[in-house]
């Protein structure tokens, strides 16, 4: 039944409420599924008797007139997020073995809204990455496909598999998290939507931490509406998160389809970069005059300090996952490696469970944060954050309602094609979308087009704080006008 | 700034990872293509900047200073390497 997996999330709730298709069948489609495309190792765990257990139970409750919000709707959740019982690794050989006793909130709230867990996804090693390519289980292959190459691509990272997993029908949407862009640049890649929300706009609580200052769970999805369905379920307040913002949370479903007219929309000048493929700002002055004929005025903005805002983000971000990642010590959970004292016993456990790029964060943010360095560095840098953070205050205080810009420098790339000499290749594929981290906005990316080798685009549309209702207005007018974009299936 | 082979030591082991003496050469390499990267932040002026400590305004909450959790010993150390009546068990620290 390849058409139950090809619903969009809203056309399944309708199809169960109806009583079309049950949660089972819809389950049991999914699973097959998830099996014809183990190739792209977008799953690094399926969960088929759980799933099985959620559906039979939203089957119950649809017969009973109980129907939560996403009751029966199989999804998919990143291994960054705890689920209790069911392995959670962060894609890392030092958790390889980790299996949680509690939930993380986000994850509990879908279940309490009657999601269906299909299993988790592939991700960049603890998310740290840009292609998929660091993850313990090997990396995840994009289920695009440049016109008349057989050539494997990436999904793009941190979120990977998610972002395989939603574009290529493995589930009907699922969890990311993005610390620099690891939601918005693979949506972008794999032609889906994909949202980052505000900074405490959903909860960190168990989730694998990696920058603390910069995470936030969002959700990946086929459409603007399926995206707003999901994050009404992930959002909101937690008193185990200290920093989650104690504000309701709104009917972000509502907002899709609202009306964008004298909508003000900034369009930042720093953000055309040297290099910048044509196609890229193509499609960019494409994104303006759709929002333009939809009412809204696009208006020229500035943000100066947006060229530091990758070198900022590599000391703040590695500074922050040294000390997060502190704690895989070898004692408490994952892996452990036998020393002569417990010191050796840490050194070779680290050096044995965590992969190159791990390793190397560590070492950096260690290094920027030692004695001596810390005011260079990190001071410095969290300065420099606050300029950054200026601008867009600036901005939206000017009017402007929200900001259009491309998610990404530049379509999916090869594996291995990138960051094998210098890993500074790889973290220029964030250019665009760290900026929104570093000043904790929303940030929405939608597809927009493809290349001229076929190969989707995204445009990124940035909020203003807990304002991810104009953005998915936004990102409809964008969707309704560039259509949606799905790959041929080769798997 | 960038890093010698000492200096590349003394940060893994700052981090407690052990690095073997044929990787530092590649290490310090890779650490000092990312400093090197990083250091155009010394041409922003941050005279008088104040540093941000929260990614959004909000006020720490409080919470009542009450036992709130507890009593799952035996959840915390089940994915434990080593344990032994509900405590990690680790090499010899003191002789």
């Amino acid at each position: 039944m390849t058409e139950l997996t090809s619903f969009t999330l809203a056309e399944a709730r309708d199809a169960l409420a109806k009583k079309r298709c049950s949660a089972v069948e819809l389950a049991e489609a999914h699973l097959a599924a998830m099996e014809q495309a183990r190739a792209l190792n977008a799953y690094v765990l399926e969960t088929p008797e759980r799933a099985r257990a959620m559906a039979q139970e939203a089957d119950a409750r649809i017969a009973r007139g109980e129907a939560r919000p996403l009751e029966g709707i199989p999804l998919a959740v990143k291994d960054m997020f705890c689920t209790a019982g069911v392995r959670t690794t962060a894609c890392s050989h030092i958790l390889h073995n980790f299996v949680p006793t509690y939930e993380s909130t986000v994850t509990a709230q879908l279940w309490r809204d009657g999601a269906v867990l299909l299993g988790k996804t592939n991700n960049d090693e603890f998310a740290m990455g840009s292609s998929n390519e660091t993850s313990y289980f090997g990396p995840v292959i994009s289920p695009w496909r440049r016109k008349g190459s057989n050539a494997d691509l990436v999904p793009g990272g941190s979120s990977g598999g998610s972002a395989a997993a939603v574009a290529a029908n493995l589930c009907l949407g699922a969890t990311g998290t993005d610390t620099g862009g690891s939601i918005r640049q693979p949506a972008a890649f794999t032609g889906i939507v994909g949202l980052k929300p505000t900074y405490g706009r959903c909860s960190r609580w168990g989730i694998v931490a990696f920058a603390s200052s910069l995470d936030q769970a969002g959700p990946f999805a086929r459409t603007v509406r399926d995206a707003a369905i999901l994050l009404r379920s992930m959002a909101g307040h937690d008193p185990k998160d200290a920093t989650s913002a104690d504000l309701p949370v709104p009917d972000y479903e509502a907002a899709v389809g609202r009306s964008v007219k004298g909508l003000r929309i900034g369009v930042p000048k720093e953000y055309r970069v040297d290099g910048m493929p044509a196609e890229i700002e193509a499609l960019w002055e494409q994104g303006k005059a759709w929002l333009k004929q939809a009412g809204a005025e696009i208006v020229e903005v500035s943000l100066p300090h947006t060229k530091y805002a990758l070198p900022t983000y590599y000391i703040v971000n590695p500074a922050e996952a040294s000390s997060n990642l502190a704690r895989y010590d070898g004692v408490r959970y994952g892996l452990r490696v036998d020393g002569r004292d417990v010191t050796e016993m840490y050194e070779k456990t680290r050096a044995a469970g965590f992969g190159r790029e791990v390793r190397r964060r560590v070492l950096i943010g260690t290094y920027v944060l030692s004695a001596g360095y810390y005011d260079a560095y990190y001071l410095r840098a969290q300065k420099v954050r606050t300029l950054i953070k200026r601008d867009f205050e600036a901005c939206f205080s000017a009017g402007v309602d929200a900001i259009l810009t491309p998610t990404t420098p530049s379509a999916a790339f090869g594996l291995g094609e990138k960051g094998g000499a210098d890993p500074v290749e790889m973290y220029l594929n964030d250019v665009f979308t760290v900026t929104v981290n570093m000043a904790g906005l929303p940030g929405l990316s939608v597809p927009a087009g493809l290349d001229a080798q076929g190969l989707p685009l995204g445009l990124q549309l940035i909020g203003r704080p807990f304002d991810e209702e104009t953005l998915f207005a936004l990102g409809q007018v964008i969707e309704d006008a560039a259509g949606r974009f799905a790959p041929a299936r080769w798997w | 700034m960038s890093v010698d082979a000492a200096t590349v030591r003394r940060i893994a082991h700052l981090a407690r990872i052990a690095v073997a003496d044929d990787e530092i050469e590649h290490l310090q390499n890779e650490l000092n293509a990312i400093l090197a990267f990083v250091e155009q932040l010394a041409e922003v002026d941050v005279e008088g900047v104040e540093p941000m400590t929260s990614a959004t305004p909000m006020r720490m909450k409080w919470r009542d200073d009450v036992v709130t959790d507890g009593d799952i010993a035996a959840d915390i150390v089940r994915n434990a390497p080593a344990s032994a009546d509900n405590f990690f068990l680790v090499p010899k620290v003191v002789e």
